[in-house]
């Protein structure tokens, strides 16, 4: 896809489906550290049950917005609402966080670990050692139960705390580049975890700078760059920001037909390229019979989030985006 | 389903790991046998102390005379000895040759002999040669040494009946409350400060491991704080309890018990307990500081930058509430009491000195008070520094004070 998509954005922010109830609400969310502003200005609309994806590249502000949705920070200005509360601490027994920087006391045993993450959020010691061995037992890590976490591959210590983290079966799961230093099969597992959260209406909210991960999963996603937020929605609404994308080969090279085709339209080789205009094909279509075009071949292809971020956030953000995902697959 | 934690709730979960996780560590193992440490020291510089002062032996007075005169001094300091017990060693100098011909100040250099100072002349006028400050004190004791010698008759001294009495006097009970009162200060002192510095550490250790942003997303900070504060007194407790047990184990049975000592003015029931209530007090308030200085720091480095003023500034108070003790219902004392980190070193000297007790309840009041305020303070710096993430990160950009105080 070469063509230059910026031109056919439609203008002003779209906000997500508000008839479900939001899990989370945030209004007009401002941090500033020593006179840099990490956050300016930020508004999401998380429905409940809802995958949803926080999409930008390394430094964009995701990490300091999830810290300020979970009250871990507070914001300099705006407002937040977390499961129908200003203050995220009061619903912290039924919200589960995965945060960016993993850590787990390297001295406790794995299912001990799980249990302190339960504990912490509210469940009793005793229910959470259960549950701790259960999980572990259920996920293939039974050998592990007894073994401290300083004797864990760190892959392994990343399991344990993605279970610690759901224990208390929160109805909220926020995680932090859930996906950053897993290996493919261990995203796909993940991948299937999170759908599988949703399925049993868990709302699910998770940051992420891979497209791909925010695609395949994602109901709504926030698009941030540069602390700001210029697209919060559903995938599709995201995607339909550019107009679908027209690709024709002809016999002809010249003719008449040419007139009938979009100012934007590119040639490469033996194809044309050009965004879908908005009276439709059939004109075009037309046109091209009526003046012996000679179709070889025609297609039109709704973009995607890729090209609906680059449109968004803009070239820089896009190439940031893409620089991160390579500095992680070089790791 | 799960309950929401209270704020005292979330500080046990932590307290509990914390207490549970330092009480099984190799660190209080090393912490139990800390006070071994001080005891092996000063056993080791009082025997080899004791040595020096042997082998140094008691400073001597030199009597250069002649034959007849030194034959007198010396009967004469035979005959005073067994009456006063601070008279110097006498011993007979220049082989009777008229003391005139003696040069005093070359046998004070003589390195083979170990004077003091010497006296010269007649008994019925000596001359005592040597360092001021020696001469002047040696001065009554000679010339008592001289009257007797010169004596037509030697002295007789009566018999003195020994009446002697089982209680202290004022004198006593005053030195010995004083000494009781430094005693507990300076334990206070050393106890606070280590197990500061241990809260401290473990704070930079949680830190380190990343686990810090878990607790802070699950429960409020104040209960982080107040957590790692209370599992820290928990430890000092037990430690406590196993010193006291087997220091007590060991004094009894070599003979001893506390009725042989004077007791503090509070008594000592009241006194032991005031001395815990002032060593968890002394410990939050030290410990609190230390924990916000933990949050404002973003590196070890940084850790250790900001907590060496405030151990200097804690010796201050230390000094400030040993001077004070010396000077009891004075304002110097108030003040003392008032300062939230001098307040309890002031109070066990207090408690030691003078029998009231009412006061030490306003006085672990506002303590207790103060705890909480530095426990907020704390835990609101640490929201405001610590979780920031983004270009400004780290420990190099801006001032230390500037981070700490900027939003």
């Amino acid at each position: 896809m070469g063509s230059s998509a910026a031109t056919s954005v439609q203008d002003g922010p779209v906000q997500g489906s508000a008839e479900r109830p939001l899990a989370i609400e945030a209004r007009g969310l401002i941090k500033r550290f020593d006179g840099f502003t990490a956050v300016d200005g930020v508004d999401l609309s998380v429905p409940e049950g809802s995958i949803y994806g926080i999409l930008g590249p390394n430094g964009a502000g995701k990490t300091t917005t999830l810290r300020m949705l979970l009250g871990i920070i507070d914001p300099d200005s705006g407002l937040r609402r977390i499961l129908g509360h200003d203050r995220p601490h009061e619903v912290a027994h039924t919200i589960g966080y995965l945060p960016e920087e993993r850590g787990l006391y390297p001295s406790m045993k794995a299912y001990e670990a799980i249990a302190f993450m339960g504990a912490l959020r509210g469940l009793p010691l005793n229910e959470g050692r259960r549950k701790g061995k259960e999980l572990l037992e259920a996920h293939g890590l039974g050998y592990a139960i007894d073994r401290q976490i300083r004797q864990l591959s760190k892959g392994m210590a990343q399991q344990v705390q993605l279970l610690g983290t759901l224990v208390h079966d929160p109805r909220l799961v926020v995680f932090d580049e859930p996906f950053s230093g897993l290996d493919a099969l261990n995203q796909g597992k993940l991948e299937k975890m999170i759908r599988g959260l949703a399925e049993k209406g868990t709302t699910v909210i998770f940051s992420t700078h891979v497209i791909a991960h925010a695609e395949r999963l994602c109901d709504e996603v926030a698009i941030i760059a540069g602390g700001k937020v210029p697209f919060a929605g559903p995938v599709d609404v995201a995607r339909d920001r550019i107009r679908p994308q027209v690709r024709l080969e002809t016999r002809a090279q010249d003719g008449a037909w040419r007139a009938a085709l979009p100012q934007d339209a590119r040639h490469e080789g033996s194809f044309w390229y050009f965004s879908l205009p908005e009276t439709g094909i059939e004109p075009l279509l037309r046109a091209l019979i009526e003046g012996e075009a000679g179709i070889l071949s025609l297609s039109i292809e709704r973009a995607g989030l890729h090209d609906a971020f680059v449109a968004i956030a803009g070239e820089a953000a896009a190439r940031a985006l893409e620089l991160g995902g390579e500095e992680e697959r070089s790791q | 389903m799960t309950g929401r934690l209270s704020t005292l709730q979330a500080a046990m979960v932590i307290a509990r790991r914390d207490f549970t996780a330092i009480l099984f560590s190799r660190s209080f193992f090393f912490f139990l046998l800390g006070p071994l440490f001080p005891l092996l020291v000063g056993g080791l510089a009082g025997g080899i102390g004791q040595r020096v002062q042997d082998h140094a032996g008691r400073p001597e007075l030199g009597v250069a005379m002649s034959a007849k005169d030194v034959a007198a001094m010396t009967a004469a300091y035979q005959r005073l000895a067994p009456q006063l017990s601070n008279l110097p060693t006498l011993v007979s100098l220049g082989n009777g040759r008229e003391s005139e011909a003696f040069d005093a100040r070359a046998a004070l250099s003589d390195k083979r002999l170990n004077l003091a100072a010497v006296v010269t002349g007649t008994p019925a006028a000596p001359i005592l040669t040597g360092p001021q400050e020696q001469i002047a004190r040696w001065q009554g004791p000679v010339g008592l040494i001289a009257a007797e010698a010169i004596a037509e008759k030697p002295s007789r001294f009566p018999d003195v009946a020994l009446s002697p009495i089982t209680t202290k006097t004022t004198a006593d009970e005053t030195r010995s409350r004083l000494v009781t009162a430094q005693l507990g200060q300076t334990v206070l002192f050393l106890l606070t400060m280590l197990l500061a510095g241990m809260v401290l550490s473990n704070l930079v250790e949680e830190k380190g491991n990343k686990i810090i942003e878990i607790l802070a997303a699950a429960i409020p900070m104040d209960a982080v704080f107040l957590g790692k504060l209370f599992a820290m007194l928990a430890v000092s407790w037990v430690g406590i309890t196993v010193w006291g047990l087997a220091g007590g184990a060991v004094w009894l049975s070599s003979g001893h018990s506390l009725a042989d000592y004077p007791a503090p003015a509070v008594g000592w029931p009241a006194f032991l307990g005031l001395g815990v209530l002032y060593f968890s007090m002394g410990y939050l308030l030290l410990g609190s500081l230390f924990l916000a200085i933990g949050a404002m720091a973003s590196t070890v480095r940084e850790v250790q930058t900001l907590s060496m003023p405030v151990t200097m500034l804690q010796l201050l108070n230390f000094f400030f509430a040993s001077f004070a003790m010396a000077q009891p219902g004075s304002a110097i004392e108030l003040a003392a009491a008032i300062v939230p980190f001098s307040s309890p070193f002031t109070m066990l000297a207090r408690a030691a000195q003078q029998p009231e007790l009412w006061t030490h309840g306003l006085a672990l009041g506002w303590q207790a008070l103060c705890v909480a305020l530095f426990v907020r303070a704390g835990a609101t710096l640490f929201r405001r520094r610590v979780m920031k993430s983004g270009p400004a990160q780290g420990g190099s950009k801006g001032g230390l004070l500037k981070r700490a105080f900027a939003r």
